[in-house]
């Protein structure tokens, strides 16, 4: 059986390095199971969180050979394996413990979101006829697993910092399930602008390109969002009209 | 030295964050009281994310023959019977509004042509009956639980562990516990505890179930003094991965099997025709036509045997690999490609209907399942037993305690029908959020014994304290031999010999898991929180295996080599275990309770 070595960061806080190990490589081997195996021989406290070990909870995000990639999805056959692998923590929010990262700034963003508010159940049984078209479109966005590969990979909070400015794709993501919900009646169009800092994303598409689940944040959730805060605020015609309602 | 807590208050405590904790506390704040959770992963992260297949309730929106009572038999059928009957009742009446609800909180289901809730076919279900999105069900309703659970001013503690429940005058009046993050304890005071921990795969070795799934409720529940019902019957899910060697275990979900899949054994041949049992073979295909046009809705065709319930389909599969029919990796063939040969776009169809399971096999094994068959073998994923709790409020036989989902017993008697644990969560834990609310508001809150929780912190730490020689065992060795010889002795055939030799090996095990030792300290150290969930996985096998013994036949999952049949007297008994005043575990038979008179007249006419 072949070997494989890695370069895994320990340390907590802002202190820690590379250590290296060395791990036995199975057939169909992931990376989270190289760690696992690491554990076991011979680093029984490294810290790594994982659940599902099948790419669906989104708990294993780190940076392996610097790309944000969940550890249970990523095959040791798939990387090269004559240099060391390098498995460091996400960068962009602060270091627990070894690859462990405190991710609690996103359930805190979340809770400011306006929550869903569905229109009055109107079908005669009391509840609603969607279209699955309609249902459908929204789909897509709802398949997030909240890993934050792309809160990660974001220049605005991994290298600006605008943590308190921008909320991030993961809730742009959101905030597009939302805002596009067959049902909702709630506007949040205004949040988008200020609080939200729709604005700061220049569409580089990084968080789409680290998707675990493929989707399209970019092109379907973040553009959709920016278009609706650009027609409520900075479209000549319906602001020269809104003004003259306010005159009137 | 008294050891250093935090102390928080709360009306109700809820242990665990999937489905069932969230539906739990979502319930209990909306009856005014104040909630924390407890959950060992991140928020959103359990096992109902898991769950692929869909949410069974009766709504009749595909077959209008549906109806709650057709459920209610249907679980009864597949539970052999051993269910409690009041639990399957207002599980079936409940299920619809509770997945109703659902989408008035913002789930968006997979819908029918006229735009309500689509529903789809699964084993041991009599009509389409499955509410779903694509094959990622537990992913919209654990989110859309979360969603509307942050905005209810509920307390999540995440990434926290219970070690022990707290007792006082013979009712639980909290819990105590310590966060991953720095190893810091915490002491949660609470007039109401809803247990929904979840399963206890991590006591196999092969298993769908992550590292949380340690049966930490049940053992504390045990521990604590609340009695545990059907632990002999632990379902092994017919499919899951065999390979490659690093996914062993991972569900392949019975919506392959829903949308077409059949199983073959190396001669290609569907060996699932070749053994029906008798009380399945009225309303099961006799020809492959048949089982295809009932997969794609015929309503006057007949299932395929394929969706038979979980414990026989199991069964077949392990007789398959054992007399030498079986795949190249020690599993069979589950094949969706085959399709092609019915509908035109079958690639797409595929796709577009188990998008998870495509991706699943495409990245992990390197198969493309919509031009070649999955290799599945089965795979430890459920109990049906559980803490023993009364059926209309969830309360266990603890005062004070409370449970609901999966940690719960009694609604699945020996085998649970696919589907039905997403409605348990939504239903007993809804129940169970309510009944606890109310039961606290007529409590005081009641200060935890300081030297109870000197005593627990002590045995916590004691791990770092044996690490000072150097030569004793880590906790890890432990947990992988505990793994291996329940899944080799208690497993999914059982011999009574072999039980009663793993009784004796739990013992030895017992006695090495008092001694392991951990290095590094109480940040973030798994190391550690393997050491501490030992306690309860011995806890959880042991009554597994002293159940699995005194059950002196075969039904559902419980499998005896060396009692192959059903015993009629036993069919009406279920399995009690208990802690007795000497802290020994005792086990006892229990009549089933008494049918009421509507339902033994639907089992008449349709059990």
């Amino acid at each position: 059986m072949a070997e494989a070595r890695f370069q895994i960061w320990r340390g907590s806080g802002a202190s820690g390095e590379l250590v290296p190990y060395r791990t036995e490589v199975s057939p169909g081997m992931v990376v989270l199971d190289a760690v696992h195996q690491i554990q076991a021989e011979s680093a029984s406290d490294l810290a790594v969180r994982w659940n599902c070990k099948a790419g669906k909870c989104g708990s294993c995000s780190a940076e392996i050979n610097g790309k944000p990639r969940l550890m249970c999805m990523t095959r040791l056959a798939d990387l090269p394996l004559e240099q060391p692998i390098t498995l460091e923590p996400m960068r962009t929010f602060p270091v627990l413990k070894d690859l462990v990262t405190d991710v609690s700034w996103n359930y805190q963003v979340k809770k400011g979101i306006r929550g869903f508010a569905p229109r009055p159940a109107d079908a005669e049984d009391g509840t609603w006829r969607i279209d699955p078209v309609d249902v459908e479109r929204v789909q897509e966005f709802r398949k997030c697993i909240e890993c934050y590969l792309c809160q990660d990979v974001c220049h605005v909070l991994r290298d600006h910092h605008l943590h308190d400015a921008f909320i991030g794709p993961r809730f742009l993501l959101y905030s597009a399930a939302l805002e596009m919900h067959p049902l909702d009646t709630a506007d949040r169009v205004a949040e988008l602008k200020k609080e939200q800092g729709v604005g700061y994303c220049n569409i580089t598409k990084c968080c789409t390109q680290v998707c675990p689940e493929g989707i399209a944040i970019t092109d379907n959730a973040i553009i959709p969002l920016k278009e609706r805060v650009a027609d409520r605020f900075y479209d000549p015609v319906k602001a020269f009209w809104r003004m003259l309602r306010r005159s009137s | 030295m008294p050891p250093e807590y935090r102390t928080e208050r709360y009306d109700v405590l809820v242990v665990g964050a999937g489905g069932a904790g969230l539906r739990a506390a979502i319930e209990a704040s909306a009856q005014g009281a104040k909630v924390g959770v407890v959950s060992k992963s991140l928020l959103g992260k359990a096992h109902t994310v898991m769950a692929e297949g869909g949410v069974a309730a009766a709504l009749a929106n595909v077959d209008e023959r549906d109806s709650w009572r057709v459920h209610f038999a249907d679980t009864m059928r597949g539970g052999q019977y051993l269910n409690h009957p009041r639990m399957a009742e207002l599980h079936a009446r409940e299920a619809p509004d509770r997945v109703r609800e659902l989408e008035a909180w913002g789930a968006l289901f997979d819908r029918t042509p006229d735009g309500r809730i689509l529903q789809r076919n699964f084993g041991g279900h009599k009509y389409p009956r499955l509410a779903h999105v694509g094959d990622r069900t537990g992913l919209e309703m654990i989110r859309t639980l979360q969603d509307h659970g942050i905005h209810r001013g509920i307390a999540f503690h995440m990434e926290t562990t219970l070690l022990s429940l707290l007792t006082a005058g013979g009712r639980v009046v909290g819990a105590f516990g310590y966060e991953r993050e720095r190893g810091r304890f915490l002491c949660l005071e609470a007039k109401a505890v809803v247990m929904a921990t979840g399963g206890i795969g991590r006591a196999f070795e092969i298993t769908s179930n992550s590292w949380e799934y340690t049966g930490d409720g049940l053992a504390l529940a045990y521990r604590a003094g609340a009695e545990l019902i059907d632990m002999e019957f632990v379902q092994f899910h017919p499919t899951g991965m065999v390979w490659p060697p690093s996914v062993r275990g991972i569900l392949v979900t019975e919506g392959v099997r829903g949308e077409g899949g059949v199983l073959r054994n190396s001669a290609g041949r569907r060996f699932m025709f070749d053994d029906i049992p008798d009380n399945y073979r009225a309303q099961t295909a006799d020809n492959e036509e048949e089982g295809w046009r009932y997969t794609q809705g015929d309503k006057n065709a007949r299932r395929p045997p394929e969706l038979l319930t979980r414990d026989h389909v199991a069964r077949c599969i392990v007789r398959e690999i054992k007399e030498g029919r079986g795949s190249p990796h020690g599993g069979v063939f589950l094949d969706i490609s085959w399709i092609a040969q019915k509908l035109a776009n079958a690639p797409e169809h595929i796709q577009k209907k188990l998008p998870s399971m495509y991706h699943q096999f495409k990245e992990l094994a390197g198969i493309d399942i919509t031009r070649e068959p999955m290799e599945v073998g089965p795979t430890t994923h459920y109990m049906m037993g559980g803490i023993r709790v009364h059926p209309d409020t969830q309360m266990s036989t603890l005062p004070g305690l409370f449970a609901a989902g999966e940690c719960a017993g009694g609604l699945h008697g020996a085998n649970r029908l696919g589907g039905n644990s997403l409605s348990d969560l939504l239903v007993f834990g809804c129940r169970a959020g309510a009944h606890a609310a109310e039961f606290a508001r007529g409590q005081a809150q009641e200060a935890a014994d300081p030297a109870t929780i000197a005593a627990i912190a002590a045995r916590a730490e004691a791990p770092f304290e044996r690490a000072d020689g150097g030569s004793a065992e880590g906790p890890y060795a432990v947990q992988h031999s505990l793994q291996g010889r329940m899944q080799a002795l208690v497993g999914i055939v059982r011999i009574g010999a072999e039980m009663e030799q793993a009784l004796e090996e739990l013992a030895a095990l017992e006695a090495r898991a008092a001694q392991v030792a951990v290095t590094g300290n109480r940040e973030y150290n798994p190391g550690w929180h393997t050491a501490l969930d030992l306690d309860s996985l011995l806890v959880v096998s042991r009554a597994i295996t002293r159940s699995a013994l005194l059950r002196r036949e075969s039904r559902g999952a419980h499998f005896r080599l060396d009692f192959p049949d059903k015993d009629p007297a036993l069919g009406k008994l279920n399995t009690v275990i208990y802690q007795d005043g000497d802290g020994q575990m005792q086990v006892r038979q229990d009549a089933t309770p008494e049918l009421s008179a509507e339902l033994a007249a639907i089992l008449k006419e349709m059990g």
